[in-house]
């Protein structure tokens, strides 16, 4: 399946079967029966979690477990603010999102570009070599790239999160093959009237990629967001942590006040859940193209 | 004639200048931070060092210790069971929940946001929530296995329980995806296709073994594959939810190799593992592609 055709399949992943019945159709179909299990099972979890992060103490220690909100102990929420140096590290998450995000959004666009229209020396080995990148396991190269970073003295520095992932062989291929399959024609006649790669580049060709960007973008923010293991590795004061990071911490500080840490995660996933809720087409198209999941 | 010629050789020229200023900045990257590192990986596996104090070459030492260490046999043995165990449940689990939403029904967008929204729960929130329902004491999932005569079970902290535990975590955090990209492929399914089979007699069940299904061969193909790959790397969950333990019960490759690595000091060791590892998953990748070559059949 050629990655153009991902891209309209993920389309209309995102945009559904999703005409509803349109008017009074109250007709029930058996089709709810599987459906209904299907949905309680995959957000109960969650909706626990909610609870359990406005219940007190002594109700999280409550057998049977209570499904139904007891009561709405707002005072976590701000008791976690409190603990743990919560707002840095949602501060330093943030910085090292935006900044992966903007990285990847300038550097795979001007290189996939490259790959896409230029015809430049070399061109086609340095793609296949970016290409491998994506096939070996991030597990496989984690311990030189780890000491990479500490021979560039970024080790415990929000600069480790950053630099390495400013850009990515994901991010060129996906822009490379969209640019493809831009009209060729507009580029050329600006080059007639004497435009520059780069103002082609700013003026013609990323205005009209404003999906593929979107989606890069938003699978960016949330890989970034949510990435745990590099954070693990390079950071070690509690100052710059990520929020991944801190909340594992965390959760060993503070084993049995459930409530608390449930509250904490709860604060941690409103930004990715959020961007969800408004972005959920570019996030479907993202992981339906990339099998990429934070 | 010459002055065109010399615009176009400069034209030429300049696409070489300007075509590498374009892809410098992300090559530069990509070669430091991905190309070295694969290279740099391979020559530790052949050294004995500790990440601090200079490498010394070993040769083939660090391999041929691998086959006598019980603990990466059995990281090994658990990476196979859980693969074995979490790829069919997710895939399968993915395309009977993805028929299932593929059709208009009132509320539908409701179901497919509840089934989408693990994807984004990252691994931290995921263990989190998982650590608390299978909670031995007032986790939920006891008490409604205990409704229908169930348990009580361990979970995460029995050693039989552990591993098993963490499948249905992941299965939980990953269906929502294998069921974006089964959606998307269902629609992708010809109405005249399913129209033809109905004219000719066949039912609900018949349609689905002899039209989607062979349709969704290649899709199936790639998140059997895609899956095998993320199963065999498994390593937040464990790290997170059990720590490898109780004991070693819930060791796995890229644990065992962390551990080594940066807890242990022993980083040549630490990398044969991971090629071998990364070896296991490009042998086992193909062998799938081949047999799935025998299966599927592509669209004309």
């Amino acid at each position: 399946m050629s990655e153009i055709q991902t891209i309209e399949l993920a389309e209309r992943a995102a945009e559904g079967p999703a005409a509803e019945p349109k008017g009074g159709r109250f007709l029930f179909s058996s089709w709810h029966l599987v459906l209904i299990p299907i949905a309680v099972v995959m957000v109960i979890p969650l909706v626990w979690m909610v609870i359990t992060s406005l219940q007190t103490l002594d109700q999280t220690r409550h057998y049977p477990p209570s499904l139904v909100p007891t009561s709405m102990q707002v005072r976590n929420y701000t008791d976690v603010l409190q603990q743990a140096p919560f707002a840095r590290w949602f501060v330093n998450t943030l910085v090292v999102t935006l900044a992966c995000v903007a990285g990847n959004l300038l550097f795979c666009s001007l290189a996939g570009y490259a790959f896409a229209r230029i015809r430049f020396f070399g061109r086609e080995l340095a793609f296949i070599l970016i290409l491998a990148t994506l096939m070996v396991p991030f597990q496989v190269v984690i311990i030189p790239t780890f000491l990479i970073v500490r021979s560039l003295h970024l080790i415990d520095t929000l600069g480790a999160l950053i630099l390495p992932n400013l850009a990515g062989a994901f991010g060129i291929f996906m822009l490379r093959q969209f640019f493809r399959t831009l009209p060729v024609e507009l580029e050329e006649a600006a080059r007639i009237d004497g435009a520059s790669r780069l103002g082609i580049l700013f003026k013609i060709v990323l205005p009209l990629s404003g999906p593929a960007l979107a989606t890069l973008a938003v699978i960016t923010f949330m890989w970034t967001w949510n990435d745990f293991l590099w954070p693990l590795i390079t950071i070690y004061n509690p100052n710059n942590m990520t929020i991944q990071l801190g909340l594992a911490t965390f959760q060993g500080a503070h084993q049995t006040n459930t409530n608390l840490r449930m509250a904490a995660h709860v604060m941690s996933m409103l930004p990715v859940l959020l961007l969800f809720f408004f972005a959920q087409r570019y996030f479907i198209r993202g992981i339906a193209t990339t099998g990429l999941k934070g | 004639m010459a002055v065109r010629g010399a615009n176009i050789r400069r034209a030429v020229t300049s696409d070489h200048v300007v075509g590498w200023a374009f892809a410098s900045p992300a090559v530069l990257l990509i070669v430091v931070f991905g190309l070295i590192p694969i290279v740099w990986s391979a020559l530790l596996s052949f050294q004995k060092t500790n990440l601090l104090s200079p490498a010394h070459w070993v040769g083939l030492a660090n391999y041929r210790a691998l086959p006598k260490d019980p603990l990466f046999e059995q990281s090994m043995v658990h990476s196979a069971i859980y693969t074995v165990l979490f790829v069919p449940f997710s895939v399968a689990g993915g395309l009977l929940t993805a028929v299932a939403l593929n059709r208009p029904l009132r509320g539908i967008r409701i179901y497919r946001t509840a089934v989408f929204v693990p994807v984004v729960v990252s691994t931290i929130a995921t263990v989190i929530i998982f650590l608390w329902v299978f909670d031995p004491n007032f986790g939920l999932a006891n008490w409604l296995l205990g409704k229908v005569g169930l348990g009580p079970f361990a979970f995460f902290t029995s050693s039989n329980g552990a591993l098993y535990s963490i499948v249905a975590m992941t299965v939980w955090g990953w269906i929502g995806f294998n069921v974006i990209v089964y959606l998307a492929a269902l629609q992708g399914i010809p109405r005249e296709l399913v129209e033809a089979a109905e004219i000719d007699g066949a039912g609900a069940l018949g349609i689905f073994r002899n039209v989607t299904l062979p349709l969704l061969g290649p899709v199936t193909l790639f998140l059997v594959v895609w899956s095998s790959i993320n199963a065999l790397q498994l390593f937040d969950e464990v790290y997170l939810a059990t720590n490898g333990g109780p004991g070693t019960a819930t060791y796995v490759p890229v644990f065992y190799l962390y551990k080594l690595a940066f807890q242990g000091g022993i980083a040549g060791y630490a990398a044969a593992i991971a090629y071998v590892l990364f070896a296991v998953i490009l042998v086992l990748t193909i062998v799938q592609l081949m047999v799935g070559k025998r299966m599927v059949h592509y669209a004309p």
